[in-house]
């Protein structure tokens, strides 16, 4: 059960936004505007970046529900699972490898980051743009899977579900709710 | 030096959201909510909250800036700010914010720390749901805005009298009407 009355209907972060609407716009048009607007990296990377980080913070409806995003965006799972397990050995780009280094670093605490690896990540192409947006992921994902276990919210374990909600952030965003 | 190139002379959070107005919008609102809008927490109780979250985090700017806006708040209480970050359970606050703060630093850690234990004790000595929504997610996001503002390396000055001046000045005009001073105007919508 939830540490607060959350509407018992809804899953994770929904359950939470229903519960303070004041504060749930803010977060919905940041994750917006960091995963789903248009950038040079794209939605799926963008998605891979937040599913790493929410794994690394063991927060299962996050990495799930991203997760899904990302294998929805990229057309299957096999990516999602090989980044969480192993980023280095994944097959995605050089640069999306060095930003996850970075992203990593940022989970940890921001001032690991290096100026080494935001070299690394600049020499395989990455922009200014591309390091600030994946060091923001990265941080904003610290707080969302922090609100989420923070309040015990509710976390089915039900693929089916994470895979509908997958499909439907990755084709309508984050600015209103699924359900 | 900040890892890429951060407009000069805004230094923190600052040169970050000055850099990419489209995530400092919401960034913004956000702090707003959570800070300053009307809530039975006072603005100064919910600033010790950030304060000491990112003095948890090792964050100088943050806990710098939201230490000066909370003693503002505070009839510039500054030795009670440096005793809540020193050792919260002495210091002369309501034992309400202390449970409070207990779940503050469980969440800095990790959100699965905080214990129903921690949540009965809040409710006990008064704190109701939306007030313990609002402490987890004070303390989320600021794990969020302290690795921002570390993971870039942006300038962190070490001038208590600059922080002082700000956090005065924050405190008095709200965190959306301060950024208007160095965020570009909102693109009308269409």
């Amino acid at each position: 059960m939830a540490h607060i009355a959350l509407p018992e209907d809804l899953p994770g972060i929904s359950s939470a936004f229903a519960f303070r609407p004041e504060t749930a716009k803010p977060m919905r048009e940041l994750a917006h505007v960091l995963l789903h607007e248009p950038n040079s990296l794209t939605p799926g990377e963008r998605e891979l970046i937040a599913t790493y980080v929410s794994s690394q913070n063991d927060c299962y409806f996050c990495q799930t529900s991203h997760g899904a995003a990302a294998a929805s965006h990229l057309g299957g799972d096999d990516v999602v699972q090989r980044v969480k397990a192993d980023f280095k050995s994944a097959p995605v780009s050089p640069k999306l490898k060095a930003l996850l280094a970075i992203a990593g670093k940022v989970q940890r605490d921001g001032k690991l980051v290096t100026a080494e690896d935001v070299e690394r990540a600049r020499h395989e192409g990455a922009s200014d743009v591309e390091i600030h947006d994946t060091v923001l992921i990265a941080a904003a994902f610290c707080m969302y899977n922090r609100y989420v276990d923070g309040l015990d919210t509710w976390q089915p374990r039900e693929n089916g579900m994470y895979a509908q909600m997958g499909q439907h952030l990755a084709e309508h965003g984050y600015l209103k709710s699924s359900r | 030096m900040p890892h890429i190139a951060l407009p000069e002379g805004q230094p923190g959070i600052r040169g970050a959201m000055s850099f990419r107005p489209e995530t400092a919008r919401p960034l913004n609102a956000l702090v707003e909510v959570l800070l300053r809008a009307p809530n039975s927490l006072s603005p100064g109780e919910r600033e010790l909250i950030a304060t000491y979250v990112s003095y948890l985090n090792d964050c100088h700017y943050c806990q710098s800036i939201h230490g000066a806006i909370a003693a503002a708040h505070l009839n510039s209480d500054e030795e009670l700010v440096r005793r809540v970050k020193a050792d919260f359970l002495y210091a002369g606050i309501s034992e309400k914010m202390k449970a409070l703060l207990v779940i503050a630093s469980k969440v800095q850690r990790g959100g699965k720390h905080v214990t129903t234990g921690d949540v009965a004790q809040a409710r006990d000595l008064g704190a109701t749901d939306t007030e313990i929504h609002d402490t987890v997610l004070i303390a989320a996001a600021f794990c969020m805005y302290n690795r921002y503002v570390d993971g870039l390396a942006t300038v962190q000055p070490r001038d208590e009298a600059m922080y002082r001046e700000r956090g005065k000045m924050v405190a008095r005009d709200g965190y959306v009407n301060v950024s208007k001073t160095y965020l570009p105007a909102e693109p009308v919508k269409r």
